[in-house]
């Protein structure tokens, strides 16, 4: 049983490690996906929204652990 | 042909850091406990892991393309992203660099240090099924993940396969961990890559076609190249500045 919720933690850890930063990923996907089904914007820029949305979450947390 | 590279290439360098990972544990437990012990554990992992992509593994052929695009595209993403953040963290000096020389030495001596038991020694055991399971787990949801969306299954598995086979060979011939692998520097690429396929296939299944289709996975892992470079940069400038 102890292998097994380790097992689990582990399956978990696959996609979580900072809980802000993968938050923040869920928060904006959400809303690239609400966008999608709202039939909000070009659906050619969902995409791309997707990905800078991505990149300006990944360098805020970078660098927000970055601080000694 | 691109399809069955997409998929072998991301499955091949991410296993080979998964299995080098686990080897450097294996040694280091057969080296203090006995092989017999460590090789146990390890088959164990092995068979554990077999079973569970049995039993799940059919199940995902069920599911609707576009869905399954959806749901690997997301989990893709937040693997992914999980591993560029920390490789660029690692670059920049934040988190120490992994070394497979000092994870073998730390093992080898919280092990050394105990005497052997003279009955079957469940704890190295244990410690190897671990090992397996754990980084065995992020091989099977790579090639899963890769090679159904790409709908190049075989080529990951087999993209898996050969990591697998090349570090096992090489464990056996040296019996000693593989520091040389660049393993920050495969776990950064691979990053790169998933992050790329993950943002790719989740905009794909929520029907938000790319502009210029296919060739956007490309421009992805260019843009998440330039962005992670970005982030070293960032990292080290705020480390120095603080």
């Amino acid at each position: 049983m102890k292998a097994l919720g380790g097992v689990a933690n582990a399956l978990l850890g696959l996609f979580v490690d900072d809980r802000l930063f993968a938050l923040a990923l869920a928060v904006w996907i959400g809303a690239i996906a609400a966008a999608a089904a709202f039939g909000f914007g070009p659906a050619q820029l969902r995409g791309v929204a997707l990905f800078a949305g991505l990149v300006a979450i990944l360098l805020t947390s970078v660098a927000r652990a970055a601080r000694p | 042909m691109a399809g069955i590279l997409a998929a072998a290439a991301p499955a091949f360098l991410a296993s080979l850091v998964e299995f080098v990972e686990a080897l450097t544990i294996v040694l280091a437990v057969g080296a203090t406990r006995g092989w017999r012990t460590a090789l146990s554990g390890a088959l164990a992992g092995v068979a554990f892991l077999a079973v569970a992509l049995a039993v799940f593994g059919p199940a995902l052929g069920r599911i609707p393309i576009e869905s399954l695009q959806l749901f690997v595209g997301i989990l893709l993403l937040f693997f992914g992203m999980r591993w560029l953040r920390k490789a660029i963290l690692r670059y920049a000096g934040a988190i120490a660099l992994r070394d497979e020389a000092s994870a073998y030495a730390a093992t080898t001596s919280r092990f050394g240090a105990v005497a052997r038991p003279a009955a079957f020694d469940w704890s190295a055991f244990a410690t190897t099924w671990n090992a397996i399971v754990l980084e065995g787990l992020e091989v099977v949801f790579i090639v899963i993940a890769v090679g159904t969306t790409a709908g190049a299954l075989g080529a990951a598995t087999a993209g898996a396969g050969l990591a697998g086979a090349i570090v096992i060979a090489a464990g056996f011939v040296l019996r000693a961990p593989l520091a040389r692998i660049p393993e920050n520097t495969l776990k950064f690429a691979v990053g790169i890559m998933l992050a790329a396929f993950g943002t790719y296939w989740t905009a794909e299944g929520l029907h938000s076609p790319w502009p210029g289709g296919d060739a956007a996975l490309f421009a992805l892992a260019i843009g998440f190249l330039l962005a992670s470079l970005a982030g070293v940069a960032l990292a080290r400038s705020r480390r120095v500045t603080s």
